[in-house]
């Protein structure tokens, strides 16, 4: 909402200035969105003559013009076509901003000519593209004068950004009031509104209302006819307050329709009478019927919409916009004038569907005063008159205003107690008075009926925050918020911990944490076990993200190629997030999934101590063991299958499960799946499912640690050379290690793959080292001896190893 | 000590001085103290010795011994220390050389954000609460006191999927503020939760994201006012900034589930082009809030007349990007290596208002 310090001025008598207008619209809740004041940028612009222009000694097209600026000749260059001996123009002085073109104007030589300052065109100063030549001012423009008052341009315009609720101050009325109500100046009377003027003659054209069910759609149409009138420009102080709050001056009806949408925020329509077939009838639009609007293009009705139509056809979108067909022209010469209600809700919805957002719209769908049709009706027939000459008819009425009458109790003590601020009874009083609310009652218990243009206060919460806002927010005293405890108790949720120590295990292992978005493509949401119909999007933004992920790798994938194209050619990234999974659960409020997820792309770091390596599946189980230690998963009672989902390649992938219950998947990433994001592997991932994790109980304990037991007795390592198949993996021989004593042996680990040499083709040589615990007493050769012979026989009957000899 | 003994001694140290190695230094000791050893020998022959002398020349004899044992021992260190320097010196390394790779990732500055605001609300007490991403339509919407015409439901803003036989369709929620419902409906008050998640909204341009994330904050008793709203977010803002003079200012505004609303500014300059946090002349839009609306509070159940409070919510990516001084909102989700180490936090960096060092 735009409007100019002298409009405003029009409905509020102030002495404030600017600057403390603008403070308190802000503080009244109608934040102030800008304030263009060319008054200020304009200062240094002067209205100068050109007292004499001669040709350049150095460049045909340039002029050396002395100027007289009223308090001194100085030299110009100009390149104008018009400057001139004897005109007046627009003078800049060295160092002053040119905002048209964006720079400081210094002093220079132009082609070896001294140039003091700059005689300005439209299009430098910023008032119009016009760059033809410079600015002419009048010949009688008194010497010196500034620029921004000669052009009417001193009037400082503010932009407010008004909240919806607001529909009062969607006209420079309301805005006023709020002003007056703070203290700002007194509320002016507006001359003609409220008043009737006589008609002379009656209406040739009738009203008819014809809404079937939706009578409330338009429940009230105000209307006259006029004749001989003549449409010429409106006055020059109307175009001139249209063109400062960003509307073109069009013809003297229009800009009053204008007018009255600005000023009151009273939409208006004016219709060509003899365009008009019949009589006015407002109806429900036809499904298919189409309207050509004033705006040149043509829109499609259907039956939800409120039409203003004649016995012929649609004219007009009701509260949106008019009908081309029916339009006023310079020709026109009988009118008839609409000012009429529109259903809020009904509005908003039409002017979404056909995509016009007009002046009226704005309006209607906010919520505009229904004692305004008649009143409307009535100031803008006397303004017509007045501008266009013609006689105006008797009012044509149809429907009637809607009940808007209505009061609620206000408790005085309420304001203290919701707002923390204590404001007399008195003063409660008086602030929704000056609002416009016809209060009742005294002391504690108070009735107030809100004005007909307020239909957002709907309860006693809406009236204390009435009086609290024209009070002042700065008003209200602050109060302490304390713990209601001396130390606050732990926060988290038991999921916002678990994320909160996955991401610092995570990036502890070296991996950089992405946030990456909940949706991705549904194309490519199937290869990853997701894109299922209900997960998707019914309006998505792009078909890039038209389906919710199933898992946070494919969007860490994407951003690992997109990392890799850049040249960073390795790298590893994690993500701690949800994802949604397919099937009915999934779109159950709770059927969102907390995972950890992360990728390494490229090779290990070229480095003088050791040689790089592609990143491997083994890379992505560590990161999936570091993320599962992280949330205090039982990493050491885990197994591995390799069963992993088919994203995965085949045979370099796996599951940690506990139990049959899998916590985490990694391994390659499918060759087939890298190619379908055109990227190049080796890519290695993991995705851990930390929910699935058995939640560490409470022990009877509590946080006490069991005893630790530290044999007194030395530790003995024995290695093995097991001998076995390739298809026997070393999980199955340590398994069966450990299992041959699980009371003396600690500990059992791989510690070299050897194929080749006195090993046979499709074996390998798996070598084992074997840590012996003895509690009771320490182990002799005797001992070592039979748990050596234990440990093969168990490997030798699972996995059918021999001892490599 | 005789000449003898004397001169026998001084050869020994000389011989022992002149040993230029530890095998030298050892050949010296058995030609001394060996079994044959001159020094040995003459401990032999002690026992030839007359009574008389037997006792002087023992003890002569003794302190030989332990002179030659005294220098051989000295030489022996010293060859150690000649044989370790030169060991040493054999064995330098280039330590300008690489250390090994021991790469160190990092947090997103969104999740160390959510940590701060945690932290510094975690001490007013308030702890978390959380909802699902994909909303039911009511606690989105209606309980909010958003009508079904509101322009927040058309398809402009929000995101919807897609219906299942006949059903409401669910959203995506486009503000943390359903948890607000699911909070009141679960659990009794008094209630004082903070909401951080993501939110959606179907916007996308250099300041919209689809996605983004938003904390919400709820306090519900029977008694809190709007004083207490400026008192608890005035020390948010100023703890969030680490700014202790910071201007807080709360303006008139309006939500359709606070009652009265207001929106939040804090102080800043933009001196030069570079915006800064702090007393200035200007101000700052940083989050919305209010008195929760009476029809809301009734609609999770509870009497307005008994329990009011506030509730705000802001937008974590913006606050991250004023603090920190992050240029481009799009770039918080593009994964990009480089800007996630540039902006990023170590994960050492556990933000809390008193584990840091005081000033």
């Amino acid at each position: 909402m735009k409007f100019t310090f002298s409009w405003l001025k029009d409905h509020l008598d102030t002495e404030a200035s600017l600057e403390e207008v603008c403070e308190a619209l802000s503080m009244l809740g109608l934040e102030v969105d800008g304030v263009e004041d060319r008054a200020k940028d304009f200062a240094p612009f002067l209205a100068a003559r050109v007292l004499a222009a001669e040709p350049h000694p150095q460049a045909d097209r340039l002029r050396v013009c002395l100027v007289d600026t009223g308090t001194e000749e100085v030299q110009v260059v100009c390149g104008a076509p018009n400057a001139r001996a004897g005109m007046m123009g627009v003078f800049a002085p060295s160092g002053s901003w040119i905002p048209g073109s964006a720079l400081r104007l210094k002093k220079a030589a132009i082609r070896g000519v001294e140039s003091n300052g700059m005689l300005l065109s439209e299009r430098e100063l910023g008032v119009s593209d016009e760059h033809e030549g410079i600015v002419e001012l009048p010949a009688e423009t008194p010497l010196g004068a500034p620029y921004a008052r000669v052009a009417g341009l001193d009037d400082p315009v503010i932009e407010i950004g008004l909240t919806p609720n607001r529909s009062d101050c969607a006209g420079i009325r309301g805005i006023a009031r709020d002003l007056a109500a703070r203290g700002l100046g007194r509320l002016k009377g507006v001359p003609g509104w409220g008043e009737t003027v006589p008609g002379a003659f009656e209406s040739p054209v009738a009203v008819r209302l014809e809404l079937g069910e939706n009578p409330e759609a338009c429940p009230l149409f105000a209307g006259r006819h006029f004749r001989g009138i003549r449409n010429g420009p409106s006055p020059k102080w109307v175009q001139d307050r249209l063109r400062a709050v960003g509307l073109r001056p069009i013809s003297a009806l229009v800009d009053i329709t204008n007018y009255f949408t600005m000023d009151m925020g009273r939409p208006l329509h004016v219709f060509d009478a003899d365009r008009l077939d019949g009589d006015v009838v407002v109806r429900m639009g036809r499904d298919g019927e189409e309207i050509d609007a004033l705006d040149g293009r043509s829109y499609t009705a259907d039956a939800t919409m409120t039409l203003i139509c004649d016995e012929a056809k649609g004219n007009a979108f009701g509260g949106i916009i008019g009908g081309e067909a029916t339009g006023c022209t310079e020709d026109t010469v009988n009118v008839f004038l609409e000012s009429a209600l529109f259903d809020p809700v009904r509005t908003a919805a039409t002017g979404r569907k056909i995509g016009v957002l007009s002046d009226a719209r704005y309006r209607f769908e906010r919520g505009v005063d229904p004692t305004s049709a008649v009143a409307g009706m009535e100031a803008a027939t006397r303004m017509i008159l007045d501008f266009c000459g013609g006689e105006a008819s008797e009012p044509v009425v149809a429907g009637g205003e809607p009940e808007w009458r209505r009061s609620y109790r206000l408790r005085a003590g309420r304001v203290e107690s919701l707002g923390g601020v204590a404001v007399p009874a008195e003063r409660s009083i008086e602030i929704l008075q000056g609002l416009g609310f016809e209060v009742e009652g005294e002391g504690e218990d108070i009735s107030a009926a809100p004005p007909p243009w307020r239909p957002d206060i709907l309860g006693e919460a809406d009236l204390v925050e009435e009086v609290l806002r024209v009070q002042g927010f700065e008003h209200i005293p602050v109060a302490d918020f304390p713990a209601p405890t001396v130390l606050p108790a732990p926060a988290l949720t038991r999921a916002a911990s678990r994320a909160a120590k996955l991401r610092r295990a995570l990036a502890t292992h070296g991996m950089a944490e992405a946030v990456t978005f909940s949706f991705m493509p549904a194309r490519r949401a199937s290869l990853f076990g997701g894109g299922e119909a209900v997960l998707r999007l019914d309006n998505p933004i792009s078909s890039d993200l038209d389906c919710m992920r199933p898992s946070l790798l494919p969007n860490l994938l994407d951003a690992a190629r997109r990392n890799a194209d850049g040249g960073r050619t390795a790298g590893a990234l994690f993500e701690v997030g949800p994802v949604f999974r397919p099937g009915a659960a999934a779109i159950e409020p709770d059927g969102q999934l907390q995972a950890a997820g992360g990728i390494r792309w490229g090779t290990t770091p070229r480095h003088w101590s050791e040689r790089p390596r592609p990143v491997d599946a083994l890379d992505a189980k560590a990161d999936a063991l570091a993320a599962l230690a992280a949330v205090a998963a039982p990493v050491d009672k885990l197994r591995v299958t390799a069963d992993a989902p088919a994203w995965f390649h085949p045979g370099r992938s796996g599951v940690l499960r506990l139990g049959t219950v899998a916590l985490a998947h990694f391994g390659e990433l499918h060759p087939r799946v890298l190619e379908a994001f055109d990227a190049s592997g080796p890519m290695a991932a993991f995705e851990a499912f930390p929910a699935a994790a058995p939640t560490p109980r409470a022990r009877a304990g509590g946080k006490l640690r069991p005893a630790l037991n530290r044999s007194a007795f030395q530790p003995v390592e024995r290695d093995f050379a097991f001998v076995v198949a390739e298809d026997v993996d070393a999980g199955s021989v340590l398994r069966a290690v450990r299992g041959a004593d699980k009371a003396l042996i600690a500990d059992a680990a791989v510690f070299d793959i050897y194929r080749g040499k006195g090993v046979a083709t499709g074996s390998k040589s798996l070598a084992v080292a074997v840590t012996l615990q003895p509690h009771d007493a320490t182990l002799t050769d005797a001992d070592l001896e039979a748990a050596s012979a234990r440990i093969v026989a168990a490997v030798a009957k699972a996995t059918g190893a021999v001892l490599r000899g | 000590m005789s000449d003898e003994l004397t001169a026998l001694r001084d050869e020994l140290e000389g011989a022992v001085l002149a040993a230029g190695s530890l095998d030298a230094l050892e050949d010296v000791r058995v030609r001394a103290l060996g079994r044959r050893g001159s020094v040995t020998e003459l401990m032999k022959s002690l026992g030839q010795a007359a009574p008389e002398e037997r006792r002087e020349r023992g003890q002569a004899l003794n302190r030989l011994k332990q002179a030659v044992s005294d220098a051989i021992d000295a030489r022996k260190a010293a060859l150690a220390d000649v044989e370790l320097e030169r060991r040493l010196a054999a064995e330098r390394i280039d330590i300008t050389l690489a250390a090994r790779p021991a790469p160190e990732g990092s947090l997103h500055p969104i999740s160390q954000t959510i940590d701060e605001i945690t932290q510094i609300f975690g001490e007013m007490g308030f702890r978390w609460a959380e909802g699902p991403d994909i909303e039911d339509d009511w606690y989105n919407f209606t309980a909010l006191n958003i009508p079904p015409e509101h322009p927040a439901r058309q398809e402009m803003d929000t995101f919807y999927l897609a219906a299942e036989d006949g059903s409401a369709r669910p959203v995506l929620r486009t503000h943390t503020s359903p948890v607000q419902i699911r909070t009141m409906l679960s659990e009794p008050p008094p209630l004082r939760v903070i909401v951080p998640g993501r939110t959606y909204r179907s916007d996308h341009d250099a300041t919209h994201s689809p996605m983004f994330h938003q904390v919400e904050g709820l306090a519900i008793g029977k008694s809190i006012h709007m004083g207490h709203l400026k008192g608890c977010l005035i020390a948010f803002c100023r703890a969030f900034f680490g700014v202790a003079d910071l201007p807080v200012r709360f303006r008139p505004s309006h939500f359709p589930f606070t009652e009265p609303s207001a929106e939040v500014d804090i102080g800043c300059t933009r001196e030069g082009g570079q915006l800064r946090i702090g007393a200035g002349g200007d101000w700052l839009e940083i989050l919305g809030s209010g008195m929760v609306h009476p029809k809301v509070i009734a609609n999770c159940g509870l009497d307005p007349e008994e329990w009011q409070g506030f509730a705000f919510g802001m937008g974590i990516e913006r606050i991250a990007m004023l603090k920190y001084g992050i240029p481009d909102l799009r770039t918080m989700y593009d994964s990009d290596l480089r800007w996630l180490r540039h902006y990023g936090f170590r994960p050492l960096d556990i933000p809390g208002l008193i584990a840091e060092a005081a000033e």
